[in-house]
C-alpha cells in the first residue's frame, strides 16, 4: 500500500476528524487469545501527544468526509467547499494494522460523514470492524461511532466488532439542536443510545451465564456535545450529563468547545477562539461528580448557573462552604478529605491510610504530595495556627487567584490521566 | 563496621539480606559490588547469589505484603537509585518484625520514598508502552531501540509478547545493553554486538528496513500534523505527558523541532 492517493486522503481525514474530542482507549481488557496481534489494556495508553496537548491513541478517522447533511457547527457540512476523500474498507483496515503493529496507536477510532443514507455508511464502518476481527485476526481496541438514523440490526453488529460505541448528542438541548442541524433531533440520536445501553445490560447478563457468549461494546459506550455554540447554561449541561451517566450507564461524557469553524453562519455566537477555559471547568465539574462524590447540585446551584472562570469547581465549593471547613485531617472521613482543595484521589487515599500508623503533620503532608499552598487554608492538623484557615472568602479567593497566577499558567488539562492512578498492565514477578 | 557487598541483581540483593539475618550480622550498607566503593575502612563481606535463600526472602516478603502490594520492592530496586538498597533492607527490617502492617504507614521516610520510587517505575514501564515504536526491518523483524530511565524492559515482556503474539520484535535497552528478542512464541534476553542501528536514537540504518517503513512513518508523521487543533496549542501540556527524551525515537517529532 505505498501510493500517495492514500496518503492525501489520510490528510484531508484525519484533518476532518480532529473535531473529535473522545481518544480514550480505556474499558477494554480484549485478550489475544487468538495468538493473533492486539490487547486490551484497562486503562488505555496514550501513545503521543500533538501539540494542543492531546492524548493520541487511537487512529483517529473519518471513513468519508462527504456529507449529505448540513449541520451549522460542522466543518464537513455539505454546504462547505472543501477537499472531499472517502477511504475504501481495506485502506483503513491496512492503515489501522501498519500503525499498530508499531506501537503507534492503540487502536482504531473511526467516524463519518453521512454518504448515501446513514444505513448504507454504517454497512462499510461495519464491514471496517469486521474484516480486523476475522480477517486479519485483530484484538486491539475498536471505537465505532454509530450513525443517528442507522437500522438497529447494524447497531447492534457493530457492537459485536467494537470495544466502544458512541453516539453524539452535539448540542445540550433538543430544540438548539434543530435550529442548527434541522436534519436531526434529540429522539433520533436517543434511540441508538438507548439500544446500545440495553444490548450491553444484557449482554452482561448473558456472559453470567454463558462465559463464552460473544462481548457486546465491553468498554461501554460515550457521547459528546458541543459547548458554546449555543447560549445553555453549564448548570444545564451539568445536569444534562449527570442524567446521562445516570440513565444511559455511559462511560463518559465528552464536552468539546466549540470552534469557529464555519465563520458567516448566522445562528453561530461570533467568537474567533475556543472557550478552552470553560471546557476544561466542565470537565473538571465532571470529575468532581465522578470521583469526588460530589453532587451535581453542589457544584452549580440555580442562582449560579455558571461556573465560575477564575478558580476550579472544587476551589469554588469550598469557598462557598467555608462553615464546612477547616477539615482535620487525621479525623475527617474520606468524603470530606476528598473534598479540601489542593488534596487528590491518591493523596485522600494515603492520608486515610497513613494516619492509622501515626498522627500527620504538615511535613508528612507535604512529602506525601498535598499541595499545601492551597490545602492550608483548609485544614488543621493540629498545629498549623488557626490563623490560616481564618480568612473571608472573597479575600481568599483573591489571595490564592494572584499566588497561582504568578506561577505558571493553568495547562487547561483535559486528559483523565492525571486524575487516575497508573495502572500499567505489568507481569507479577516469580 | 560491615558492607556486604553482591553481584547488583535482585536475587543478590535478597541472598545479601538473607545472610544478614543468617549470621545476625547486620551492615551499615549493602552495596553493588561494581558501585563505587565510599566505605574505604569498613569490613566487606561478599555474598554469592544464592536461588533457595533469594526465594526464601521473596516468600516472605510475599507473606507480609498485601497483594497489590507485592511487587513494591522488586519495582523500587529497578529504579537503580543510590542507596536503594539499604532503604529496602531497612524496610524489611520493620516489616519482619512488626505485626503491623507497615506498607502504608507514608509518614515513615524509608516506607514513603520506596512507595513512590517504584511508582517512578511503574511510570517509566508505563512510558515504554507508550512510546516504543517499532522499525520493521528486511528480515521481517519489528525493532525498537530506546533508553528507558529505570531498567524497566523486564516488566514489560508481557505486554509486549501478548500483543504482538504473531510478529518478531525486538526491544533493545540502549543504555544497559541488552535486549528482549521475541520470535517463535519465545522470549530471549540478547545482546548485540554488531550494531546495524544508530545507538543513541534506536534509528536502523537504511539499507536493512523493509521496503514500506519508511512510507509507513510518513503517513503517521502527516496524521499526527493533521489531528492536531491550531487553535487549542498547550506545547507545555505536551511536554508534560511526552517528555522531551523520548522525542528521538518518535517518527512524528522528526523534522519538527
Ligand atoms: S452529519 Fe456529521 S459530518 Fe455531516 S454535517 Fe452533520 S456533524 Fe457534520
Amino acid at each position: 500500500m505505498s501510493n500517495e492517493n492514500v496518503h492525501k486522503k489520510l490528510n484531508i481525514l484525519a484533518d476532518a476528524a480532529k473535531y473529535d474530542v473522545s481518544c480514550a482507549s480505556s474499558g477494554s481488557n480484549r485478550k489475544n487469545t487468538s495468538k493473533g496481534i492486539g490487547s486490551g489494556v484497562a486503562c488505555g495508553i496514550c501513545h503521543s501527544f500533538t501539540e494542543d496537548g492531546r492524548c493520541v491513541s487511537l487512529f483517529k478517522i473519518l471513513m468519508t468526509n462527504n456529507c449529505i447533511y448540513d449541520c451549522a457547527y460542522c466543518v464537513n457540512r455539505r454546504s462547505n467547499d472543501k477537499p472531499r476523500a472517502t477511504f475504501t474498507v481495506k485502506e483503513i483496515v491496512d492503515l489501522t494494522i501498519g500503525f499498530y503493529r508499531r506501537n503507534y496507536i492503540e487502536g482504531l477510532f473511526l467516524s463519518s460523514g453521512v454518504i448515501k443514507s446513514p444505513d448504507f455508511t454504517m454497512e462499510r464502518m461495519v464491514l471496517v470492524a469486521k474484516k480486523l476481527r476475522l480477517e486479519e485476526n485483530y484484538n486491539g481496541y475498536i471505537h465505532l461511532k454509530a450513525i443517528p438514523g442507522a437500522s438497529p440490526q447494524l447497531v447492534q453488529e457493530a457492537g459485536l466488532w467494537a470495544d466502544r460505541l458512541s453516539v453524539n448528542l452535539e448540542i445540550p438541548t433538543n430544540t438548539n439542536l434543530k435550529l442548527l442541524a434541522p436534519e436531526k433531533n434529540h429522539p433520533e440520536i436517543l434511540s441508538p443510545m438507548t439500544q446500545i445501553r440495553n444490548g450491553i445490560l444484557a449482554n452482561k447478563e448473558e456472559r453470567k451465564k454463558f462465559r463464552r457468549a460473544p462481548k457486546f461494546a465491553p468498554a461501554g459506550q460515550s457521547t459528546q456535545m458541543i459547548i458554546g455554540a449555543t447560549p445553555e447554561t453549564d448548570r444545564q449541561i451539568i445536569l444534562l450529563s449527570s442524567g446521562l451517566y445516570r440513565t444511559q450507564n455511559l462511560k463518559r461524557v465528552y464536552f468539546s468547545g466549540y470552534l469557529p469553524v464555519n465563520q458567516n453562519d448566522k445562528r453561530l455566537p461570533a467568537i474567533t477562539r475556543p472557550p478552552l477555559v470553560r471546557e476544561n471547568r466542565l470537565y473538571q465539574s465532571d470529575w468532581l461528580m465522578r470521583f469526588y462524590k460530589f453532587k451535581a447540585e453542589e457544584i452549580l446551584t440555580e442562582d449560579q448557573p455558571f461556573l465560575d472562570l477564575e478558580v476550579d469547581p472544587k476551589l469554588g465549593f469550598a469557598l462557598r462552604n467555608m462553615d464546612q471547613f477547616p477539615v482535620d485531617i487525621n479525623r475527617a472521613d474520606y468524603e470530606m478529605i476528598l473534598r479540601i482543595p489542593g488534596i487528590g484521589v491518591q493523596s485522600a487515599q494515603k492520608i486515610i491510610m497513613a494516619r492509622r500508623h501515626r498522627k500527620l503533620n504538615s511535613m508528612h503532608l507535604k512529602k506525601i504530595g498535598i499541595v499545601m499552598k492551597r490545602a492550608k487554608y483548609f485544614i488543621t492538623c493540629n498545629e498549623l495556627p488557626v490563623s490560616t484557615t481564618d480568612w473571608a472568602p472573597e479575600r481568599l479567593k483573591r489571595k490564592i487567584i494572584s499566588e497561582s497566577l504568578t506561577k505558571n499558567r493553568k495547562l487547561l488539562d483535559t486528559q483523565l490521566s492525571l486524575f487516575n492512578d497508573f495502572k500499567p498492565a505489568l507481569p507479577p514477578l516469580h | 563496621m560491615i558492607i556486604y557487598t553482591y553481584d547488583g541483581t535482585f536475587e543478590g540483593l535478597l541472598t545479601s539480606i538473607f545472610e544478614t539475618y543468617n549470621r545476625k550480622n547486620f551492615p551499615v550498607d549493602i552495596c553493588s559490588r561494581q558501585g563505587e566503593q565510599k566505605h574505604l575502612f569498613a569490613q566487606k563481606l561478599d555474598i554469592h547469589t544464592n536461588e533457595i535463600k533469594a526465594e526464601r526472602v521473596w516468600k516472605g516478603i510475599q507473606n507480609k505484603l498485601m497483594g497489590k502490594n507485592n511487587q513494591l520492592l522488586f519495582y523500587a530496586f529497578l529504579s537503580e537509585e543510590k542507596g536503594i538498597e539499604m532503604k529496602i533492607y531497612r524496610f524489611l527490617r520493620r516489616l519482619f518484625s512488626e505485626h503491623f502492617n507497615i506498607e502504608t504507614d507514608f509518614g515513615d521516610s524509608d516506607v514513603l520514598y520506596l512507595t513512590q520510587t517504584s511508582q517512578k517505575v511503574k511510570k517509566e514501564a508505563m512510558r515504554m508502552m507508550q512510546f516504543v515504536r517499532f522499525q520493521h526491518a528486511k528480515d521481517g523483524m519489528y525493532f525498537c531501540g530506546i533508553e528507558p530511565r529505570y531498567d524497566v524492559i523486564p516488566l514489560v515482556i508481557n505486554h509486549f509478547k501478548n500483543r504482538f503474539a504473531d510478529q518478531k520484535w525486538l526491544l533493545y535497552d540502549l543504555k544497559r545493553n541488552y535486549g528482549i528478542l521475541y520470535e517463535n512464541e519465545k522470549i530471549e534476553e540478547v545482546i548485540i554486538s554488531n550494531k546495524e542501528f544508530n545507538t543513541i536514537t534506536g534509528q536502523v540504518n537504511e539499507n536493512i528496513l523493509q521496503e514500506g517503513e519508511e512510507f509507513y512513518q510518513k503517513l503517521w508523521k502527516s496524521y499526527f500534523k493533521h489531528i492536531n487543533i491550531k487553535e487549542r496549542k498547550n506545547l507545555k501540556l505536551q511536554r508534560l505527558h511526552m517528555p522531551r527524551r523520548f522525542w528521538k525515537y518518535l517518527p512524528e517529532k522528526q523534522g519538527i523541532n
